[in-house]
């Protein structure tokens, strides 16, 4: 048996955060385990620019972004191992992993930081009709068999679901010699960033269709025609709205699950919001010791935040192993934070005005898009915060800053509610 | 000359050319496909039936039941996955359960063993997810469900180490008779044989009636499935089925053998005899017909649907047996539900019926038993280390939801028949089975099947034929 | 006078944007809710630029391909003049982030450069 201060599990930007910032927060044994064969994580395929804006102050591809802290974590000599797969993760904090060297092996740690990120939404799992032949990926696979292997997974495509990878695998298609015929979306907004829109698909001539979807899959072998048709406020099918496409591919880029089956065995209590585990301040799940950080928690659309999220975390486990591993005691208790009138979900879920540093972001996000509306926070019946925004959407993360002095002020504190306030 | 060639390699043809290679014939199987088990016995319902659906007296009860009876036996000799857990027959209303009564009175007849009717409160206790509306349920202990692509791929591999020969991308496209003899016309060439077994499947009117004046008919009855993650491990554990009504017929809510929960089937006749095709009526149709045994049915964990089509021969009956105008023609036909749990007797009877024509002599060497692919997740962590010390490969996970490893991989790779595409390797290992449907693990597993192969990742397909992954390389057109 | 529409990616708002312009020079902008849609505007306009990412072959590393980019932002006109050139671009490992891959790319004058390290 091993034995490390913290575990990590997964080397992609959430846990190559978390354990740097770990690292610099005064603890010294920390291991990251990494199911790839390299440190990174997805950030390895989607070379595109516009990540670091936040981070770094300058406009980085996903691998130079990874690569940055990459090399923190190699300055920082933070153990690392790869092509390592985490097998189980026991309430006593024993985690099991496997790889070709070492093969079974086991790892007592005093916190376990869950970093594993999420997977695309499949095919299956929308319920698309029609022929199951070769010629249908997720934008993800199919970004990294062009980007990573330097192979074309199709020639004329198809694109349901207007998510940033979507709109990003539109591009790279095309610049690699593909024709994408048309970008349909369910919903009758984007999910993705208007620069993306723009960069991607207006530059290139793609249309998007909004409020469309696939409504039928044909070729035996591989697809030969993608049918699409416009849906109603109810999201089905409008009849006679079909147009058919002849195409070979079908990319689908639908959403992304957050993958915590780990966390789902370790009894982590789960938000059915964001399928992710619910947290306190600390990034704590409901198992002590145990935090979350990045897309296993919820997922994001920058990775500048994933970062930020994942140092907090990896800083607050770090103080909990210094603590002797348990918590700095506190006279306060954790106060639920309510998302109701259009705001989802919060992270955290619940915030400790004792324990919580003098500022905490809380994000959020909608369900529908909002103009000219007002971001609200009201502790107990007392609205503290009125922010006005032009818009909201779904597609982009919002957040509010809670300050400690306001809430410790604040007696009787039992909830803090955020929505969406019209104007 | 074969002595018999057999036309398809589904869950019969693979039963009889087992069957077969218990004696001394020369066997050759053609498959249209790149693989067994690629028609109607890759997509159904996964079911062993206890045998008390079928009309008493009719071929389909006989073998049904003898399916049933040999299916545990014969999941031990080769290999594959089959679990005994028991089925039930919902009644949803008091009206009806004279209907249950008949049902398990043609069970008996049918000689199922066991039969029970039991009563609500029996009822929640072995199912606590059933429909608040069911009264009763027929019970029959001897239901089971089964691994169809294990069963299948089992049954062949065992006929191809026993000598059988198969040739795949075989396509039958005329029957003729030559002195005395057969000849099987194939995309591939002329083949002579002085057997011909007819088990193609939705294939096999078209076959027969190439032979025979006194036609068959069938008609591809398409069925829409959807199968759940693994997560609703649990949700029921008996294979559920509606009491057929008035009200319709129902679908069945059953666990698979490897944890998943499947729905289905809705049965939708149509022409096209390669219609796999789901369409949104029939999924909708699934959906809501699913929710009527059992109630909080966690659709939203559906990870894909899939549509089969079953063999409905007019009379629906087996149709097996030497044709009187065609000697030395052997139909098999017919081969719809319960068609998977009667394979075993169905290979049986076939085997018979050559052996009954040619004397054959029994084949000294044959080998009964087959160890399937070694599933990791059945050791012991020691175990299991000790085996990744010997080979390494056993410690790479290549499939994330269903931690499927590259050792696994490549066993299926190299075995006998071994799997040549991603479907292969999916159905005999499971990797791309899962939750993502393949998104993470396939171009890994495309990864090792040429490499294993020895040829270049774009000759690498989903599914055979025409199901290229890979089109080409990066800016190759521009 | 001729015009032109676009629509702002500064935030999610999108505010569809129309340029007035006279001899290649703006004359007005108007539809954006703030300044940013402004200075996008007039930039997008006159000379709209972009970065082009793409990857190449690598030979003897420990990956197959190696992610690269235009080390600066380069003419929007030249987007696939650039693909075009690096089409059949095959590079020996090692790669570290930053080495040129091709210099002068298409005549922009800018370097297309590595943005992995492939060992």
């Amino acid at each position: 048996m091993l034995n490390y201060d913290i575990v990590i599990i997964g080397g992609g930007p959430a846990g190559l955060a978390a354990a740097v910032s770990a690292k610099r927060s005064g603890v010294e044994s920390i291991l990251v385990l990494e199911r790839d064969k390299e440190l990174g994580g997805i950030l390895n395929q989607c070379i595109h620019n516009g990540f670091g804006l936040h981070t770094f102050k300058e406009e980085l591809t996903g691998p130079e972004y990874a690569g940055r802290f990459i090399e923190q974590l190699l300055e920082e000599k933070i153990e690392y191992r790869l092509n390592t797969m985490v097998m189980d993760i026991a309430p006593n904090k024993v985690v099991t992993a496997m790889n070709r060297e070492e093969g079974m092996f086991e790892i007592q740690a005093k916190a376990i930081i869950l970093a594993m990120g999420c997977r695309e939404r499949s095919r299956g799992a929308l319920n698309i009709p029609g022929y199951r032949p070769a010629g249908i990926y997720s934008a993800g696979t199919a970004q990294r068999l062009v980007n990573m292997e330097g192979y074309m997974p199709g020639r004329e495509v198809v694109i349901l679901g207007s998510g940033d990878i979507g709109l990003i695998m539109a591009r790279r298609m095309t610049l690699e010699g593909a024709k994408v015929k048309v970008v349909a979306e369910l919903m009758p907004y984007s999910g993705g960033l208007k620069r993306n829109i723009v960069q991607c698909l207006d530059d290139y001539g793609i249309p998007l269709k909004l409020s469309h979807t696939v409504v039928d899959i044909e070729g035996k072998e591989r697809v030969e025609a993608i049918t699409i048709a416009e849906v109603g406020p109810d999201r089905r099918p409008i009849p006679g709205t079909e147009e058919r496409y002849t195409c070979d591919t079908l990319l689908l880029s639908c959403g992304l699950i957050p993958e915590n089956e780990l966390s789902r065995s370790l009894n982590v209590e789960m938000s059915p919001v964001t399928s992710g585990p619910l947290v306190n301040e600390c990034l704590e799940t409901n198992v002590e010791g145990v935090f979350a950080c990045g897309n296993v928690l919820h997922v994001h659309d920058l990775v500048d935040f994933v970062s930020e999220e994942a140092s907090a975390a990896g800083k607050h486990a770090a103080e909990y192993v210094k603590n002797g591993g348990k918590h700095a005691e506190t006279s306060a208790k954790d106060i639920p934070i309510v998302a109701t009138e259009g705001a989802r979900y919060t992270v955290p879920k619940t915030i400790n005005p004792d324990r919580m540093d003098e500022k905490h972001t809380v994000r959020f996000r909608v369900g529908d898009v909002y103009k000219n509306c007002y971001v609200s926070v009201y502790l107990n019946d007392t609205r503290i915060i009125h922010r006005k925004r032009p818009v909201v959407a779904p597609g982009e993360m919002e957040e509010v800053v809670l300050k400690k002095e306001e809430l410790a002020a604040f007696s009787g504190l039992s909830q803090i509610t955020v929505k969406i306030e019209e104007a | 000359m074969y002595d018999v060639v057999i036309i398809g390699a589904g869950v019969s043809g693979s039963a009889s050319a087992r069957e077969l290679s218990r004696y001394k014939l020369n066997v050759c199987v053609v498959e249209k496909e790149e693989d067994v088990c690629c028609g109607t016995s890759k997509a159904n319902s996964a079911i062993v039936h206890a045998g008390f659906d079928a009309e008493a007296g009719s071929l389909m009860a006989k073998l049904n039941v003898e399916g049933n009876q040999m299916m545990e036996g014969l999941s031990k000799e080769l290999d594959f996955h089959y679990k005994n857990n028991g089925s039930l027959v919902v009644c949803l209303h008091e009206e009806e359960k004279p209907n249950l009564q008949e049902l398990y009175d043609r069970g008996v007849k049918n000689g199922v063993k066991d039969l029970r009717i039991i009563d609500r409160e029996e009822l929640v206790k072995l199912e606590p997810n059933i429909s608040d509306e069911a009264v009763a349920a027929l019970y029959a202990p001897t239901g089971g469900i089964v691994c169809p692509f294990g069963m299948n791929i089992a049954f062949a591999e065992n006929a191809a180490t026993n000598g059988v020969e198969f040739k795949f991308d075989t396509e039958v496209t005329g029957l003729e008779k030559k002195d005395g003899n057969w000849v099987v016309k194939t995309n591939q060439g002329d083949i002579e044989t002085k057997y011909v077994v007819n088990a193609a499947g939705v294939y096999a009117d078209k076959f027969h009636n190439m032979v025979s004046d006194k036609k068959l008919h069938i008609t591809p009855r398409r069925g829409d499935y959807c199968l759940l993650d693994r997560s609703t491990e649990g949700f029921v554990t008996h294979t559920i089925f509606q009491l057929p009504s008035k009200f319709g017929k129902g679908v069945l809510v059953t666990p698979t053998v490897h944890g998943n929960t499947l729905i289905g089937p809705t049965a939708i006749d149509i022409e096209n005899k390669e219609g796999t095709n789901t369409t949104q009526q029939g999924i909708d149709e699934l959906i809501n017909k699913a929710g009527t045994t059992v109630k909080g049915l966690p659709i939203r964990q559906v990870i894909t649907s899939f549509a089969g089509l079953r063999a409905h021969e007019d009379g629906h009956e087996f149709y097996i047996g030497e044709l009187e105008e065609a000697k030395g023609f052997i139909d098999c036909a017919g081969i719809e539900s319960p068609g998977l749990t009667s394979a075993p007797a169905i290979g049986k009877m076939v085997a018979e019926i050559v052996k009954g024509l040619t004397n054959a002599e029994e084949n000294p060497n044959f080998v009964g038993t087959r160890k399937g692919i070694l599933d990791p997740k059945t050791l012991s962590n020691e175990e299991r280390a000790e085996l990744i010390k010997k080979d390494p490969a056993y410690g790479n996970i290549i499939c994330r939801c269903e931690m499927i490893t590259e050792g696994e991989i490549i066993d299926a790779i190299k075995r006998p028949l071994g799997a040549k595409s991603l479907d292969g390797v999916k159905r005999r290992t499971r990797a791309g089975m899962g939750r993502c449907q393949s998104g993470f693990c396939s171009p890994r597993t495309i990864e090792i099947l040429a490499r294993e192969r020895g040829v270049d990742p774009a000759e690498i397909t989903k599914a055979g034929g025409n199901s290229k992954i890979i089109v080409g390389i990066n800016k190759d057109r521009i | 006078m001729e015009t032109r529409e676009l629509i702002c990616i500064g935030c999610p708002m999108g505010c569809p944007l129309k340029v007035e312009m006279e001899n290649g020079e703006v004359v007005s902008v108007s539809g954006n809710t703030c300044k940013r849609g402004d200075v996008y505007a007039r930039k997008e306009v006159t000379n709209p630029t972009r970065i082009v990412t793409s990857s190449v072959i690598v030979e003897g590393g420990s990956l197959a391909a190696v992610s690269v980019k235009t080390k600066e932002d380069i003419p929007k006109g030249k987007i696939f003049d650039i693909m075009k050139e690096l089409k059949g671009v095959k590079v020996p490992a090692p790669v570290h982030i930053g080495d040129v891959i091709l210099s002068n790319v298409a005549g922009t004058g800018v370097d297309i450069i590595a943005t992995k390290n492939v060992l």
